[in-house]
């Protein structure tokens, strides 16, 4: 599509893997257009070296921008709902809302044995705000950055999901609420579990405790990771597609078929996904809730 | 791609997200929900209930109808028994009655003759003493014959 800007494809992917940062920009870091940094700064990056140099004061606008939105919205439109929520014969809206509150309460009980108390807004609120922000990766990779572009903004990654600080930051979450709910249901138990587990002795407490964090640690860290890589490695798939379209009138018609192909794959993704990350979400919640 | 504060304000907007989730839709969602399938179950039940009763009602008015039918029958049965009764009862009655009327005919009818018979033998005797008077030519004492004369009566 607009690969005719960029000297080659791996430049146009490289560009529309990088986020609009909002950063502190050190005293010191190398310019994007030559030069350097003379005092320590807030503002945009300008380029990816820049955004590299900021480190990690700096946020993504984008992404938070993104996410926050598509969260709002279909808060919103939860809340809409659950405010005209009646036992009558439901409207067509409140059908659909329903729908998805059903299911997810569903998929609650077969999972989480015992009262679903919190557990099932939280699985709630993870199916629809993922769902929402993988869904932004059906959009056409440049429907809305080239537009943006044009009015002087550089980068801009609609899909929040591919921005692992969203994954991973969704996925820390989780560890807390699993921290969170293993200290309120078994209080100090929890502590102990960490300690005499695997090995049923006090002595080896401290390779029990490495083993345990580890444990508890890597959970979220793959959750976090499976969804970033998916969504990923789609968008890379989604870009090559585009830079395909740029590459000549013979691959239109194969670029198009893969594009169809891709999209409708990626239309089972991006629910999957979004499935996945809310049952095991559901599971590590259910597991901080048993005794070992 | 690089790890910043995006994470921290991910983690800030979830929560945020859950605890807004929890608290404003999600109850009065499944509030409803459940309240739906509590009053679906309900009417459910109830139209069972009405079909069963239903079913029994036909089942009681059906029996209704048998037993009236029969009781129906019972009575035309008694009706036409008894009617016959009376037929057979009329026609002995007018039968007795025709026997008495007859026979009272006939008592009338020997009393009659009897009369008659009196009569005549009163008549045969006055004609016989008459007869006897003249051929005498004397009274003829009634006194002294009237043994006699009854006598005379009583072979007439």
């Amino acid at each position: 599509m607009a690969a005719g800007q960029y000297e080659n494809a791996g430049e146009y992917i490289a560009h529309h893997l990088v986020n609009l940062t909002y950063g502190r920009l050190p005293a010191g870091a190398d310019l994007c257009y030559g030069g350097v940094n003379e005092t320590t700064q807030w503002t945009l990056a300008g380029c990816a070296s820049e955004a590299a140099s900021m480190g990690f004061m700096a946020f993504h606008v984008d992404s938070l921008m993104w996410a926050l939105g598509l969260g709002l919205l279909v808060m919103w439109l939860f809340r809409s709902a659950a405010k005209k929520a009646h036992a009558g014969v439901p409207g067509k809206f409140q059908c659909a809302i329903e729908m998805v509150v059903e299911f997810v309460a569903d998929t609650t009980k077969e999972v989480f044995h015992g009262k679903t108390g919190a557990i099932a807004p939280i699985a709630l609120t993870i199916f629809v705000w993922v769902f929402m922000m993988n869904l932004m990766k059906l959009v056409p990779v440049d429907l809305i950055p080239f537009p943006l572009e044009l009015m002087g903004v550089n980068y801009q990654k609609i899909a929040a999901t591919t921005d692992p600080n969203v994954t991973l930051g969704m996925a820390a979450f989780v560890l807390m609420l699993v921290i969170g709910f293993s200290i309120k249901v078994k209080g100090v138990g929890f502590i102990k579990e960490l300690c005499l587990t695997p090995f049923h002795t006090w002595y080896l407490a401290p390779v029990n405790l490495v083993l345990e964090i580890v444990g508890l640690l890597s959970k979220p860290i793959s959750l976090g990771l499976r969804l970033f890589g998916n969504m990923f490695a789609g968008e890379v798939i989604f870009l090559l597609i585009a830079a395909l379209f740029g590459a000549g009138f013979i691959f239109l018609p194969l670029a198009a078929g893969l594009q169809v192909a891709w999209a409708i794959f990626h239309i089972l993704v991006i629910v999957l996904q979004a499935f996945i990350f809310m049952v095991l979400t559901i599971v590590y919640l259910s597991m901080a809730h048993e005794e070992h | 791609m690089n790890f910043n504060l995006t994470f921290l304000g991910q983690i800030i907007a979830f929560a945020i997200f859950v605890w807004f989730c929890a608290k404003f839709v999600w109850p009065p969602l499944i509030g409803a929900i459940e309240e739906r399938q509590k009053k679906i179950a309900e009417g459910l039940d109830s139209a069972d209930q009405a079909a069963k009763d239903l079913e029994l009602a036909q089942h009681e008015a059906a029996k209704k109808l048998q037993e009236a039918k029969h009781e129906a029958a019972a009575i035309l049965d008694q009706a036409n028994r008894r009617a016959a009764q009376l037929v057979e009862q009329g026609k002995t009655d007018a039968k007795e009655e025709g026997e008495r009327i007859v026979s009272s005919a006939r008592a009338e009818v020997d009393k009659e003759v009897n009369m008659a018979r009196e009569e005549l033998r009163r008549r045969v005797s006055e004609l016989t003493i008459a007869g006897a008077e003249k051929i005498l030519q004397t009274e003829i004492d009634e006194k002294k014959h009237s043994e006699l004369l009854d006598k005379l009566t009583a072979e007439l």
